[in-house]
């Protein structure tokens, strides 16, 4: 394969880049809805 | 005696909406949108992650090599959909932005908030497997060329977006300015997409048009359309997930404010 450090790096970024976000998003729900269990048991989704 | 205060955000839509505005007030309701939200999230982000995985893996490992730039056209398939979710991302933020703007819909700021990391997280993936192909195509790691040039602006617009919004104390404040600039910036789109008919450009024209045939071989349309729609997805899912969590917060905010009042007024 030609020019193969190149296309590794661009679909490392390509993965690696939504799965940060999808990382952060999924601590950041669970947190939410652990917060929200705490104050609301009720309302909590 | 101990009053008990409901602290939930409630939204009735003001009776001078339009039949569109009514429409939208209909999914304002945090808990009817956290509802929905649940059960749609898995259907968005299953098979957006099946569909990207299946298109990276045929894009980099079966698809055939250009006769010109060899194997480094394999980075299409990731550059094309960060470029395509980079400009679709932002016209989804400037709808969000008009509809907090002219129907005051309470949900549309969350949303605008929330696509603005995401999309200038998939400008930034475009940026980088941009100057990752360029490098070895035309020599260089950047041109100041005008598609280039007006992405990076796209990139500036995402960023001055996250940081108006997070700027003022008041929420509302910066939602609004937010959406003032979301609305300004829709001006570079068109930029962006014509660009390379408009000037002289080193970066190729548009291999795939709305209304004409496509410029590549079938071979390689199939996995860039497989890659393409499950970035489409992920990129919703995410979007989604940050909003559900941004709606939860801002019911956590009001409760905990409800809660202090509630003391205040005791003590």
């Amino acid at each position: 394969m030609t020019h193969l450090p190149f296309i590794a790096a661009a679909y490392a970024v390509a993965v690696l880049l939504p799965a940060g976000y999808a990382v952060a998003a999924l601590h950041r729900l669970r947190l939410a809805r652990r917060r929200l269990a705490a104050l609301d048991p009720r309302g909590a989704p | 005696m101990v009053r008990r205060v409901d602290a939930r955000p409630t939204i009735a839509p003001p009776r001078t909406l339009s039949r569109a505005g009514r429409g939208l007030h209909r999914f304002a309701n945090p808990g009817r949108f956290l509802r929905l939200s649940g059960a749609l999230l898995p259907w968005i982000a299953a098979p957006g992650l099946a569909l990207t995985a299946a298109g990276l893996v045929w894009g980099l490992f079966f698809a055939p090599a250009d006769w010109q730039q060899g194997d480094a056209v394999r980075i299409m398939y990731v550059h094309v959909p960060a470029a395509w979710l980079a400009s679709a991302g932002y016209l989804a933020l400037a709808g969000c932005s008009a509809a907090s703007l002219v129907w005051r819909h309470p949900l549309a700021d969350l949303a605008a908030a929330e696509i603005s990391p995401v999309g200038a997280g998939f400008t930034a993936m475009c940026l980088i497997t941009g100057s990752l192909w360029g490098k070895p195509m035309w020599g260089a790691w950047w041109v100041w060329d005008a598609r280039l040039t007006s992405v990076l602006v796209l990139f500036f617009l995402y960023l001055g977006h996250i940081a108006l919004v997070r700027a003022f104390d008041e929420p509302e404040r910066g939602y609004r300015a937010g959406a003032i600039l979301a609305l300004v910036g829709v001006v570079n789109l068109p930029i962006i997409k014509f660009s390379v008919d408009w000037w002289n450009t080193l970066h190729q024209p548009d291999s795939i048009t709305l209304f004409g045939a496509p410029t590549m071989s079938l071979v390689m349309l199939w996995p860039l359309l497989l890659s393409a729609l499950g970035y489409t997805l992920v990129f919703a899912a995410l979007v989604l997930a940050r909003t559900r969590a941004a709606v939860m917060e801002r019911r956590i905010r009001a409760l905990l404010t409800a809660r202090a009042r509630h003391l205040e007024i005791l003590g």
